[in-house]
């Protein structure tokens, strides 16, 4: 299993697009991943929970990949993240 | 007006007439309040299951339409959310949940949906955050297509016969449905005389009295309803006394319906021999047979967006083409009048774009101009189905010259497309356009140059005039269909529209509207297009009014000031010249 901190750097956070982003990168992976916000925790890979996660700009977030291609997604997926989503 | 019971009797609601007729029947409670989604447990939970993927692949299929149609226009980022809503229903952890509880806990499906759902949206709602408040929304509209999806397949089969519909508020797909299985009058705590499902009610012969605030709190399911269309009352479990004074009003009226019936196939010619052509509004096929019924002269007025009511899609090409025909042929030789999609406004705009003001938005001839693969669609269809030579085509919410140039470049594209496939079609096909925009009142000279015929659609014509939301009750006494400067705009149009020589008729609700018609007719309008409903009552009027008494009328109607002086000079003008017999059906 794989852990990782990421911090939401975007100003508008996880809306709707990055959170559609995030959901389609992870189903790509067989790995199960989920993301934990102050013990809170949810499945990377349900959209309604990515989007109920309410992550403001400067929220830290713990990631976790665990599955044969955990590598992969892990790299991919927290790289999606500090890019800012692509938003800034 | 004379009752034989007291008008405040505790058992009388009153509202707006919305669409004339009495009729006694049991209420029956149509609610869409989704919140109040009932917990009931089931016992085929096969059956749950499966309404569950139906509910949840209808949706996905609204949804999908919805998607690409906004990339279209509103460009990927703002139709994210929309491709969100489909991910949400494709998610395989709330399906799981879904299908999972149904299984444990035995509960019908739009109780477990709302349950689980909820959840997620009283999460965002939590949060002190403005846009997670309004994510929540999104959320909320996903539960509730959801559940309306689930409950839609239940209502067909839930709303009994012959029953008066009471609800909040009637929407014109609602409208559709009810008309499948006989509902016999509707009461609404909201909505005016001008709102879709009062047209449609009217033009279905179907008793309304819409806003009546709280007609869902007083009224119980199986009720006895009294519905008075004519004076906007209703009465809740009646009297014997009530009962008799409605019963016996109910045999007047049918008598004097029949009595109108034997005009049926005599023209509205004036006292003095002038011919006016009185045509039907039609908004669904289930109309069709009042058109033949009541007698009209040809289809003016042929709404087309109602496809996207019955349908829930946008047809195609080929469909439509059926479609058209079919009416055509059962009217030939009389003249049918298609008029092109009029989506936006207050009608179904087929996806969920929040404009601050949509009557003054993206609507008519601005959304299809937008849209040329679905205009196209509809302009071949109609061109296909014009062979017969008695098709001609309009086109709404028309402003500037612009829109009717480029509408005539797609017209002519489609023209030679079809040429080269060698499809038939009516060379000749006259080309209109609707006037309901201030400026086309004005620009009738120039617009002559490109079209052939025009017709007026007051209700939107008087709201853009008087700026004044038709459909908001706080506002709607505003809306005066006889204001003075309504009437000289009219007037401008007739005379403007006679010196280039080009046909103009009225296909608003004011070509129904007793009252108007001696003034319609004095100014000069020859064709009237209403709903087939009022054609007989109208045609009398007609038959009753010669043109030299109408054009006083109407010269003095364009040099009075308000619209209370209009009106009791009318009502006076009806005192001397009108027969007592059209004032039985009023009092």
């Amino acid at each position: 299993m794989i852990e990782k901190k990421v911090t939401i750097v975007n100003k508008a956070g996880i809306h709707v697009r990055p959170a559609a982003s995030i959901v389609k990168l992870a189903a790509k992976y067989k790995s199960e991943f989920v993301i934990y916000r102050d013990g809170l925790s949810i499945n990377g890979k349900s959209i309604i929970g990515v989007m109920t996660l309410t992550a403001a700009q400067g929220t830290t977030l713990k990631l976790t990949f665990d599955g044969t291609d955990e590598k992969e997604a892990a790299e991919e997926i927290t790289n999606y993240f500090e890019r800012g989503f692509d938003e800034i | 007006m004379k009752y034989s019971f007291e008008i405040t009797d505790k058992n009388i609601l009153h509202g707006i007439a919305a669409a004339p007729g009495i009729t006694i029947a049991k209420a029956f409670l149509y609610s869409k309040e989704v919140e109040s989604v009932d917990k009931t447990t089931i016992t085929d939970v096969e059956e749950a299951k499966h309404n569950l993927t139906f509910a949840i692949e209808k949706s996905k299929k609204e949804l999908n339409k919805i998607f690409n149609l906004a990339i279209d226009k509103l460009g990927e980022q703002r139709a994210a959310i929309f491709e969100a809503q489909i991910m949400i229903l494709e998610d395989p952890y709330l399906l799981d949940k879904l299908f999972s509880r149904i299984e444990e806990e035995k509960l019908n499906p739009e109780f477990i949906v709302h349950d689980e759902i909820t959840k997620y949206q009283n999460m965002l709602n939590s949060s002190a955050e403005d846009y997670l408040k309004e994510r929540a929304n999104d959320i909320g509209d996903i539960k509730n297509r959801l559940i309306k999806n689930l409950k839609n397949k239940q209502w067909k089969s839930r709303i009994q016969n012959d029953v008066i519909v009471i609800a909040e508020l009637i929407t014109p797909a609602d409208t559709v449905l009810f008309t499948r299985v006989n509902v016999k009058g509707y009461i609404t705590n909201f909505g005016g005389l001008t709102s879709h499902a009062a047209i449609l009610a009217r033009s279905l012969n179907i008793p309304a009295v819409l806003g009546v605030h709280d007609s869902t709190a007083r009224i119980k399911d199986d009720d006895i309803i009294i519905i008075d269309g004519f004076h906007g009352t209703i009465i809740i479990n009646p009297t014997i006394d009530q009962l008799n004074y409605y019963g016996n009003k109910i045999s007047k009226l049918t008598q004097l319906d029949n009595e109108l019936m034997t005009l049926k196939n005599e023209k509205a010619i004036t006292k003095d021999g002038i011919e006016i052509i009185i045509q039907a509004n039609l908004d669904i096929d289930e109309e069709l047979v009042f058109v033949e019924q009541k007698g009209a002269q040809g289809i003016g007025l042929l709404r087309t967006e109602q496809f996207f009511n019955v349908l829930d899609n946008i047809p195609d090409e080929v469909f439509q083409l059926g479609f058209y025909k079919k009416i055509s042929e059962s009217i030939y030789p009389n003249k049918l009048t298609i008029r092109a999609f009029d989506i936006g406004g207050d009608k179904f705009l087929p996806y969920d774009v929040k404009e601050p003001n949509p009557m003054l938005g993206w609507r008519g001839i601005r959304f299809l101009l937008d849209h040329p693969q679905l205009f196209k669609s509809q302009l071949k269809a109609i061109l296909r189905a014009s062979i017969n030579g008695n098709i001609q085509f309009m086109i709404p919410m028309v402003s500037s010259l612009d829109e009717i140039i480029a509408t005539k470049n797609y017209l002519d594209e489609c023209k030679v497309e079809l040429r080269s496939e060698n499809i038939s079609f009516d060379e000749n096909i006259k080309f209109g356009v609707m006037i309901e925009i201030p400026s086309a009142a004005l620009m009738i000279k120039e617009f002559s140059k490109y079209v052939d015929f025009f017709s007026v659609g007051t209700n939107d014509l008087i709201q853009y005039l008087l700026a004044c939301d038709r459909g908001n009750e706080i506002v709607n006494q505003l809306y005066q269909e006889f204001h003075p400067a309504v009437l000289r705009v009219l007037d401008f149009m007739v005379s403007e529209a006679k010196k280039v020589n080009k046909p103009i008729s009225i296909c608003g609700e004011m070509a129904s509207d007793k009252f108007a018609v001696p003034f319609l007719v004095g100014i000069g309008f020859k064709f009237l297009s209403m709903n087939a409903s009022s054609i007989p009552f109208i045609k009398k009027i007609v038959r009753n009014l010669s043109i030299d008494s109408c054009q006083k009328l109407a010269n003095e109607c364009l040099n009075l000031s308000s619209e209370k002086e209009i009106l009791d000079n009318i009502e006076s003008y009806f005192k001397k010249n009108i027969e007592q017999d059209i004032e039985k059906i009023f009092s």
